[in-house]
């Protein structure tokens, strides 16, 4: 019985956040006009996958109790490399795709290099190094476009749907999830992560590879956040180095992560939670637009919507049992 | 916040005097660097006119980054000073429209939204506990909702009045009053900082906490005080920003937000906490100012902007920004 509460205390953060998403997704296909069709699902599931990805690669950093505000940058560098790769053969195309997480991984080891031998802290010094991706996205892509023969074969694959059905996005998330995911969890670079977030010198004194745990998260960042660049590639075939997108996806990711239970303290959730705290996000987001309100009004619906749920679910007044536990 | 840095303050630090000099030397250091470089490109930079141009624009930034400071110092962060600046520079023009009692209390109308956006944010940092990375995040979404529904989605109509501009854009005896301003706004801080109990509890609160409560210190009003003080400040920021620009602009406070965070934390405050000095701040708000202004006279595209900004603040931090080793 014990154990039974444990686990659900764990899950808890996931399991709201998937209520959240169901109830604002039922809401929404039930008020859509066109009702719950495959192509009603694969937009939203389209939508979703984006900051999905962006939202797991926050989970890894944020897991060893750091942040990375240069998730977004990531994207958008990721982002303008593909809609120039993404040409010509499938060979090409194939090398193309190699390049891009070859460059989210260079990123995000980047970031971890400096948090963990510059000892600086991750909240500030991505903030930097998202600068620099920026500016590097901006170089390559100084205005918004694509390559002249953009190659939509792969795109329109992983955008799709599999057997006129299922969208393939989805099917490509829940895929990362058992090829990635799953595995790193059971690891014990995956056990180390946990440990370092939950307290950096008990983890050291126990003998966990502090450092590497640190590394392979901010890796594994990176590469996430590419990914999720190249998606966004994928939909919609072009480049562009955009501040603002940037910056609202590395914010979103942090929403999607807090929603889905993620403690930012560090040790507690797993990126299945992160997703759905982003599919959460992504259907609050979409509600307005079947329910025929003044567009004007969303980012304000939005955005209360977003200090309900993320502040219930992490206010910790409602969590303390003796006053000293709220400092700590 | 975390047992790390538990760790990092309970550590016996005996050269702590020379630890907090270090910082605002190398960041003064660097911003004669910086005029030294600039000066090799054009001897403008060393003219008065030009050193006197770059206070006044870093006015803004110092203003905002004063708040930030504060909220720094207590080891939180306020990601909602974007749509602080922007609502207070919405608020007071809008008060302007009204005739001239709106006029009259245009500037305090404006600072009022933010100190009660702030309030939200310290009643939910102090009170239930929430994140303040979140919080924050939230209401700053909140607060953007507001006046996107207000303005229509548009740059409001609404100019700013004749004394917000006065403050923001015009001159005592030569100088700009932006910089008498922060000047002010900078001496009520080393006053509150260093010669006031809530200063002492705000130093008191960034490095433990648990110790500053137990030690009688009403440490959730103190919080919550400091973020309202915050989102004033923003606010106040914005409303200058209003009256030098003529008028409210929609997201006119993106561009402040990380240079904010930037300044406080390349003038050697601890992100962490509890550590730090306003006389840094003015040098990481004059380092950052400098910066900008000098890549773009030097012409130099966006995106070399982007790459120098963000790798000039990754060095500095290295210089003097690393925390010492855990173990």
């Amino acid at each position: 019985m014990t154990s039974l509460r444990y686990r659900f205390a764990e899950q808890r953060g996931m399991l709201l956040a998937l209520a959240i998403f169901i109830i604002m997704f039922t809401l929404y296909v039930s008020n859509h006009p066109a009702g719950f069709t495959p192509n009603v699902v694969q937009t939203a599931a389209n939508k979703g996958v984006l900051l999905a990805l962006v939202a797991m690669a926050q989970t890894f950093v944020v897991l060893t109790a750091g942040i990375d505000l240069s998730v977004g940058m990531i994207f958008i560098l990721a982002n303008c490399l593909a809609s120039y790769v993404l040409a010509g053969t499938p060979v090409m195309v194939g090398l193309g795709v190699s390049g891009v997480l070859l460059t989210g991984l260079v990123c995000g080891a980047i970031n971890g290099l400096l948090v963990i031998y510059g000892r600086l802290q991750p909240i500030v010094i991505t903030i930097a190094t998202g600068a620099v991706f920026f500016g590097i996205a901006l170089w390559i892509r100084p205005y918004p476009g694509s390559a002249d023969d953009f190659s939509s074969g792969l795109a329109d694959a992983l955008t799709g749907k599999v057997f006129g059905v299922f969208p393939a996005s989805l099917l490509f998330l829940i895929v990362l999830v058992f090829v990635v995911w799953v595995p790193f969890r059971r690891s014990v670079m995956g056990r180390a992560v946990y440990a370092v977030g939950s307290s950096e010198p008990a983890a050291y004194m126990s003998g966990v590879p502090v450092m590497r745990a640190k590394f392979t998260a901010y890796v594994l960042s990176g590469l996430f956040a590419a990914m999720g660049g190249l998606f966004m590639t994928f939909f919609t075939y072009s480049g562009e180095a955009s501040l603002a997108n940037g910056n609202t996806y590395t914010l979103s990711s942090i929403a999607a992560v807090v929603l889905g239970g993620v403690s930012l303290f560090g040790g507690r959730g797993s990126a299945i939670g992160a997703i759905f705290g982003a599919l959460a996000f992504r259907a609050i987001g979409d509600l307005l637009f079947v329910f025929d309100f003044d567009p004007l009004w969303q980012p304000l619906f939005q955005g209360v919507v977003l200090l309900l749920a993320v502040s219930l679910g992490s206010a910790r007044l409602f969590q303390v049992r003796n006053r000293l536990d709220l400092f700590t | 916040m975390t047992t790390e840095k538990l760790d990092t303050n309970a550590a016996p630090r005996p050269n702590w005097a020379s630890r907090i000099d270090l910082p605002v030397a190398t960041a003064f250091g660097c911003i004669i660097l910086l005029l030294l470089i600039g000066s090799l490109y054009s001897p403008n930079f060393l003219s008065p006119d030009y050193l006197l141009q770059q206070l006044k624009v870093g006015a803004f930034l110092g203003v905002i980054a004063t708040g930030m400071m504060l909220v720094i110092l207590l080891g939180q962060i306020d990601l909602s000073v974007p749509w602080a600046v922007t609502l207070g520079a919405m608020m007071a023009s809008a008060a302007t429209a009204y005739g001239p009692m709106g006029e009259m209390f245009a500037i305090p109308f404006g600072v009022l939204c933010g100190v009660l956006m702030g309030l939200i944010n310290g009643i939910g940092v102090a009170y239930l506990r929430i994140p303040s990375m979140i919080i924050t995040l939230a209401v700053n979404a909140v607060a953007q909702g507001l006046m996107v529904a207000y303005t229509g989605g548009f740059a409001p109509v609404d100019s700013a009045s004749p004394a917000m501009r006065y403050l923001a854009a015009g001159t005592i005896a030569g100088i700009p009053n932006a910089v008498i301003v922060w000047a002010i706004t900078g001496l009520l801080a080393v006053f509150l900082l260093g010669r006031s109990t809530f200063g002492r509890a705000i130093y008191g609160i960034g490095n433990k906490e648990a110790a500053a409560y137990l030690s009688g210190v009403p440490t959730q009003r103190v919080v919550m005080i400091a973020f309202a003080v915050c989102g004033g400040l923003a606010a106040f920021g914005g409303v200058l920003l209003a009256g030098y620009a003529g008028k409210a602009a929609q997201s006119m406070g993106d561009a402040y937000l990380l240079p904010a965070i930037a300044a406080v934390v390349l003038g050697g405050t601890s992100i962490l906490g509890g550590r730090g000095s306003y006389i840094g701040t003015i040098a990481g708000v004059i380092l950052i100012t400098l910066l900008q202004s000098i890549l773009s006279v030097m012409q130099i595209a966006e995106f070399g902007r982007q790459i120098i900004y963000g790798g000039v603040i990754i060095v500095m931090l290295l210089l003097y920004g690393r925390e010492k080793s855990g173990r």
